[in-house]
Formats: C-alpha cells, structure tokens, sequence
C-alpha cells in the first residue's frame, strides 16, 4: 500500500480545496515543496521544487508548511486500520504500509475483491493509494510504485527495484532498462560495477533472498474507559466506578511490569463538557487499593453538572516497576507509606514542592546543597562539613563595620549586638568559573560572631570591596 | 539539682508543641534530632530564612528532612494536618507567620493525636494556639566558656500538664545528647517556679 499523498491529503481531509495545494517543508534557506496534490502536479510543479518557483508557474498555489510528526501519526493510525485484513502489517518508508496477506486474502472473497475493498475505503477516506501485489515484498513494492496492476515483474524499470538514482541512471545508461534485462545479465560484471546492492535487491524482488515484513507491535495503551448508562453525579458513585477502571488499569500494569506516575482521570458530563482530574504520584505504582485514596481528593473538587456519562482513567507516564517479592521486606512497608504522604501532599501543593536536600559539591554556602524535588530523588547522605556552618542562611544582609575584623558594636535587624568572641577568618573565593551575581565582590572572609546579647550570626567581610554582612545564624 | 523540675524533654509525642523566640530553629533541630524517622518541615515559600543542611548535619542527617514550600498558610496547616494524621513521619515542623485560631491548633492536635505524631509550630512571639500541649521559648546565650558552644536558655511558658520552667541547656554534637547545665554566675533555682 502507497500513499503517495499522504502529507497533503491529510491535510485536505480536514477542509476541502478545489486549487493546486502543496505542503512545503523548509529546507535549508528555502521553502521546498514536500506533497503536492493532483491538481498541483497537473500543473506541472514536482516534489523538491522551491516554493518560490512553485508560485511563479501557479499563481493560485495554496501552501501550508509540512508536519512530519503528524504525517508518521497517521500513518501509524492507518497501520492499525491495515489490520483489519491482515494481522501482519508493517510501516514501508513514510507513506506506504507492507500487508502480508498469505493466507488471510480468502477472509475478503480472494484477492481481488480484498484489493477492491482497499481502494474503496482509501478512496472513501479521500487518501490516493496505489496497491501493488507481489509474491515478494520487493515485488509488491516495485508493482505499487511503478506499475499499474498485475503486469509481469520483468516489464518494470530498474528503479522499481528501491534503487537509488545514482545507480540507476548508469545501469539506463548501459541498456538495463527493465527487471527482464537486468535479470538477464552475467551477475558477476553487475557486482564489480554497482556493489551487491543492485543484486539483492533483484533476488529480494524474485524471491530468491527472502525479506520479511516485521510489524511493529503496538505500545501498550495504558486506558481504560466506562460509559454509563445513566448519569451518575454522587461522589460515592464515581470513586466506585474509578475503582472499577482502576482494577482494570493496575491489571494491564501488572502485565507489562509498569508502574503509573501520572494519571488522568476524565470525567465526561452529559452537556460535552469534560472534567479532568490529574494525579501524580510520587513513586510508580500499581496497586489499586493504594491509588484509589488518592483520588478522593480531586474527585471531591469535580463539578459533575447534570451527571457524569463517560468516565476514561489514563496513565499519562509510566515506568518500569519489575514485580517484586513481597513478605520479606517489612521495611518496604514504611517508605510506601511516606510515597503516599508525598503523593497526598503533592496533590494540595504541586509535587514539585516537596523537596528534599541533596548534598552538593561546593563551598560556597549557597550552593554546598541542592534542593530537589522528593518525588523524583533518592535520599542521599554524605553531609561532611569540616567547618561549622550556621543554621540558618538567608541572603547577606550589610552592617556598618570597618577593618578586616568584625566590629566590636553594631546594629543588625534593629538589634544593637555587642561582639563577644570572633572565630575566624575562613576564607572562600567565588568559583570563578560560575558567574554569579552576589559573589561580584570577590573574596568573603567568613567570621563567626558570638554576640554577648546571645545571638551567634555568620558575618563576612570582603577585603576586595570592604563592607561587612551578616548571612547566616548558627544554632 | 539545682532546678525545681527535670527538663520535660523530649518532648510528648502525639501532641501539638510551640516555640518561639530567637532560637527556635534550633530548638526543632534538636527535638526533630530526638525524633527519629523522617521530620518533615512546612514552610511558606516566600520566607527569606532558609534551613542550611550543613549546619542542621549536625543535629541530623538532612536526608531525614522533607520540606514542604507552600503558597500561604493555610496550604501550610493542610499539608501539616495531612502529614500528622497519616503518622508515617515522626515529627511535622510548620512555621507560621499569622496568629493560629482556635479551630486551627485544635484540628492540629486532634490529628497529632489521631496520627501519633508530635507537631511543632514555630510561631512568632504570641501568635500560639490555646490547643497546643507545650509552649517554648528559646534563646541562644552567650557562653563565655566554649568556643563554638550551642548555649541556649529554653523556657517553658505554657504547659498542659506539668509545670513552668527555664533550663539553660547546651547540644552536644558528638553524643547527640542535650546537656543541662547550670547558669554561669546565677544562683540555682532562680529560674524555676511552681512546684
């Protein structure tokens, strides 16, 4: 099966367009035309012309730029359709898809009527398509792209054979114009000439190498969906129907050993409208009687208007989660439980505002830790400080003081402090190689202050640009 | 002895507890080094002052401490409330920054006590809840003798069940314990009252 206007019908399916239309996509410094439609290429224009080009023969050109990625989609959507004749279907290139129809054709009446339905139904869709049926798959192949129905193999250009240009100009050149006269040639001279690409591809499109056609299996699709017949609006009632899908859902998990990270809970009402209730959790998971509480909470929130007919349970991201043994490992028990609390708090907060501390490699005090996000760290110790380091830090505050030791009396936060005891100087040089903007004095001579009115304060002095700050507490 | 009372610490589990003053973050550094388990600290995100792991290292391993940054305070007390009635940490530390109301402490102890948790309030001077079981207030003091000491004087100014008092008291970081000492310069007992 190719679709060889697969870009530019996909965008006309979705509005009709009676004028040469092409997509382009930008390629380099210029705009190059990626699919034309037939009234396009009745004008002359060809794929890879530039989009400036392009107007000048057909001032009424209708272009939009190009969507590889929705192209790959709807092919991957058409692949699943293709199944419906045959349980082996693979991708071909961008735009064509590979059946292997062995023993399936005789379901739709024989071949003929199988390849009838195809075109009636791509016709219907509004997608070109041209088939082409080969005992090989480089037969099928060279028959969708080159040929017009069931003509002999031999009859077809060289090009059929997925060659490339470079190879089949000079194999033209040479008089090989067709399969027949390629396959009538000494193979050895052919080698030396061309590599073994021009004969495997022969043998391939002959039967002589096999090639097999490999479906890609489709990712598991981790939803599940329930339609009501009656409305329902109690909260009881959805949180039981959640509990439902949930089954369904950790089941499917179970299955291919993932866990759910995200879910999605949709709650369709019976006016269109749709509600969404999104959870994340802080450690994948599967297990029903664990999410469901969780839950509770977003459900409650839900505006269920005039009832509730669709309710659609989907886990957005999901990893792995092997199958673990369990009864042995009580200690387990304590950290799910915390997971839990981080997932319930998260709710309420964001998740992302659940953090925790991770020791980093610096000594400068703002940065000698990282604060993460809970969910997604391990805890880590580690915590080695040769130093004492104060408490509490907050962002260098100035106090009047001159020379390079900490003044004797001064004000800080309204407070008039008495120095008692200094410790110091350690001193800290900024990471050079870090711009930062509150380390633009240069050198910090830290000090630690004992203050006779009993606070402990963390003060630097900085020799390259003189002043005198307090940063921290100690306890 | 020199005190009327024996320091009534650690502290009651499953009850709320408040401390305010100027040493108050060290004061849920040591009850959450008392603790055990996993502390989790409830902040308010815009708060200037923040919590430096290095130096809590010393009363316990920051990997024990989850914090949670909050828009306001009522997101403060709810995430508080949630993690006291679950009871999987052991103790819930919640900075606030306006006057507790009634119904607010007594939905806090009511879930310290449904959880088996302790909760902390770290409040500023006379903001406390009547709910609260304890109220604190710590000071550090300057201590002539040591040079990197954590004196600090801790008084007790509300107490559910039990008596009123100040205690001079110092961390030990080694041992992990906390030492009471007796007052450079003051006489014994003058810091205790009632019985």
């Amino acid at each position: 099966m190719w679709f060889p206007r697969l870009a530019s019908d996909r965008v006309l399916r979705g509005q009709a367009l009676d004028a040469p239309f092409v997509l382009t996509l930008r390629q380099g410094n210029s705009d190059r035309l990626h699919c034309l439609n037939a009234r396009a290429e009745a004008a002359g224009l060809h794929r890879g012309m530039s989009l400036a080009d392009a107007r000048a023969f057909c001032p009424n050109l209708v272009s939009r730029p190009a969507r590889p990625e929705h192209d790959a989609r709807f092919l991957a959507a058409l692949r699943r359709w293709a199944m419906r004749y045959c349980p082996w279907v693979g991708l071909e290139g961008a735009d064509g898809l590979v059946l292997d129809v062995t023993g399936a054709a005789h379901l739709w009446g024989g071949e003929g009527t199988m390849l009838a339905d195809m075109r009636a139904r791509a016709a219907r869709a509004g997608l070109t398509l041209r088939l082409g049926l080969g005992g090989t798959r480089g037969a099928a192949w060279a028959r969708a792209h080159y040929g017009e129905g069931e003509e002999p193999l031999e009859a077809l250009p060289v090009a059929a054979l997925r060659l490339d240009e470079a190879i089949c100009t000079p194999l033209q050149r040479l008089g090989l114009r067709t399969i027949g006269d390629l396959s009538n040639t000494a193979r050895a001279p052919l080698v030396r000439r061309f590599g073994p690409e021009v004969l495997l591809r022969l043998d391939q499109a002959l039967g002589a190498v096999p090639e097999a056609v490999s479906p890609r299996s489709d990712p598991p699709h981790y939803g599940v969906r329930q339609t009501f017949p009656e409305p329902i609006g109690l909260v009881a009632d959805v949180m039981a129907a959640t509990a439902r899908l949930l089954e369904a859902l950790c089941h499917k998990l179970r299955q291919h050993e993932a866990g759910a990270r995200r879910l999605m809970l949709t709650l369709r009402r019976v006016d269109q409208g749709s509600q969404q209730v999104e959870l994340r959790l802080a450690a994948a998971m599967r297990d029903p009687a664990r999410i469901l509480p969780l839950f509770e909470r977003g459900v409650a929130e839900v505006d269920a208007g005039f009832g509730i007919d669709q309710i659609r349970l989907e886990a957005i991201v999901v990893e792995r989660l092997p199958a673990r043994q369990h009864g042995f490992a009580p200690a387990r028990h304590g950290a799910e439980q915390l997971n839990d609390l981080i997932t319930r708090i998260g709710t309420r907060i964001g998740l992302e505002n659940v953090l925790r501390f991770l020791p980093a490699d610096s000594h400068i005090p703002e940065r000698s830790f990282i604060i993460a996000s809970a969910a997604y760290s391990a805890a880590e110790s580690g915590w080695s400080c040769p130093r004492p380091r104060p408490l509490r830090l907050f962002p260098p505050e100035p106090v009047a003081g001159t020379g390079s030791r900490p003044p004797m009396r001064f004000r800080w936060r309204r407070m008039a402090l008495e120095t008692a005891r200094a410790t110091g100087p350690e001193r800290i040089a900024p990471e050079w190689w870090l711009n930062d903007e509150n380390w633009r004095v240069g050198l910090r001579d830290y000090w630690r202050v004992d203050t006779r009115q009993g606070r402990r304060l963390w003060l630097f002095h900085t020799p390259q640009n003189p002043g005198w700050f307090v940063q921290g507490e100690f306890a | 002895m020199f005190y009327a009372s024996p320091l009534p610490f650690p502290l009651r589990v499953a009850r709320m507890h408040e401390v305010c003053g100027p040493g108050a973050v060290t004061f849920a550094a040591i009850v959450a080094a008392k603790a055990g388990g996993t502390v989790l600290w409830v902040r308010e995100g815009w708060l200037p002052e923040a919590l430096h792991p290095p130096g809590l290292a010393a009363f316990l391993d920051p990997a024990r401490v989850l914090v949670a940054r909050t828009d306001n305070q009522t997101d403060s007390l709810a995430v508080a409330e949630e993690a006291l009635k679950d009871g999987v940490v052991s103790l819930v530390v919640i900075e606030i920054t306006r006057p507790l109301d009634l119904r607010e402490g007594r939905r806090l102890q009511l879930a310290a006590k449904a959880g088996g948790a302790m909760g902390l309030c770290l409040i500023p001077e006379g903001m406390g809840s009547n709910a609260t079981e304890t109220r604190w207030r710590a000071a550090p003091v300057f201590d002539p003798e040591h040079g990197d000491s954590t004196l600090m004087r801790w008084e007790i100014i509300k107490n559910k069940s039990g008596t009123f008092g100040a205690w001079h008291v110092r961390w030990d970081e080694q041992a992990h314990r906390l030492h009471v000492v007796s007052p450079v310069g003051e006489r014994p007992g003058s810091a205790g009252s009632g019985a």
